[in-house]
């Protein structure tokens, strides 16, 4: 998805894990998850680079599907939808 | 002479049960399971090995921890004091930490000045604190298993092991068999 698609995009739930380092924005994440529905968008904000690559991975491996990132001033937003 | 029907079929029927065992066997060394046995009771590397274990179950992925020698340390509770004991069972209690936070750095420990860099920095840049990562690893249900031998080895008892929701007591013959089932073995 494009950034421009990303910023318009129904989020239903946003996980702030702009405090943590790794693995806390994963943690945050995996608690989340459990809250929203199949098919709804979560956006995960964090601060930590690392967090960027290891979203991807995680929905790979739990088959959600990953929409992307758009960076932020001084963070990021993560966007990703639930299986 | 033609062998009988019968004892082709059964002759075939023993081949394939034969092979369905090593199938079996071979789908079970790939789990997705995580195990790591922990042997330094370093503060950097039990912090190594619970951000690991952290992230793994994050992913789904089974995770136990066998905690032998120095890494028992890191599970003794600050005020229980075990006992009992003998002498040299005594010793070792008073020179060992008493619990995940007063675990030493493997490098640049300066007389405890290193550690409390470390909790300062880790503090600041939003790492989970040891406390968060053990009470996490509960709640994610990584499984801690203590190695009995070396605990009685150096001298603990159960009673002075913290309260932890999956914590068991084996041998290293568990973690053998936990290890052969895994797909990820480490070492720290």
């Amino acid at each position: 998805m494009t950034t421009e698609e990303l910023k318009n995009v129904v989020v239903a739930k946003s996980v702030d894990a702009r405090g943590t380092a790794c693995p806390g924005p994963l943690l945050e994440a995996k608690k989340a998850i459990g809250t929203i529905k199949a098919g709804d968008v979560m956006e995960i904000l964090s601060a930590d680079e690392g967090t960027k690559s290891d979203i991807p991975k995680w929905c790979g491996k739990q088959g959600h599907e990953y929409l992307g990132a758009v960076e932020e001033n001084g963070y990021f937003k993560v966007y990703m939808k639930k299986k | 002479m033609q062998p009988e029907p019968e004892s082709i079929t059964i002759k075939l029927q023993e081949q394939i049960d034969a092979l369905q065992a090593k199938v079996s066997m071979l789908e079970n060394s790939r789990k997705d399971q995580l195990s790591i046995a922990i042997v330094s009771g370093d503060l950097d590397k039990i912090m190594a090995a619970m951000i690991i274990s952290l992230a793994a179950a994050t992913m789904d992925t089974k995770v136990k921890l066998f905690f032998s020698f120095w890494a028992l340390s890191a599970l003794r509770s600050k005020n229980i004091r075990g006992k009992g004991k003998n002498f040299i069972s005594r010793m070792f209690g008073i020179m060992l930490p008493r619990g995940k936070n007063r675990l030493k750095l493997s490098t640049m420990n300066m007389a405890g000045a290193g550690p409390l860099m470390i909790k300062h920095l880790m503090k600041k840049q939003g790492v989970l604190c040891i406390d968060q990562m053990f009470k996490d690893a509960g709640e994610l249900g990584i499984e801690i298993v203590v190695c009995e031998m070396s605990m009685n080895l150096m001298g603990f008892k159960k009673e002075e092991m913290m309260d932890y929701p999956h914590l068991s007591y084996a041998g290293a013959v568990t973690f053998v068999c936990d290890a052969n089932e895994s797909s990820m073995q480490l070492f720290i």
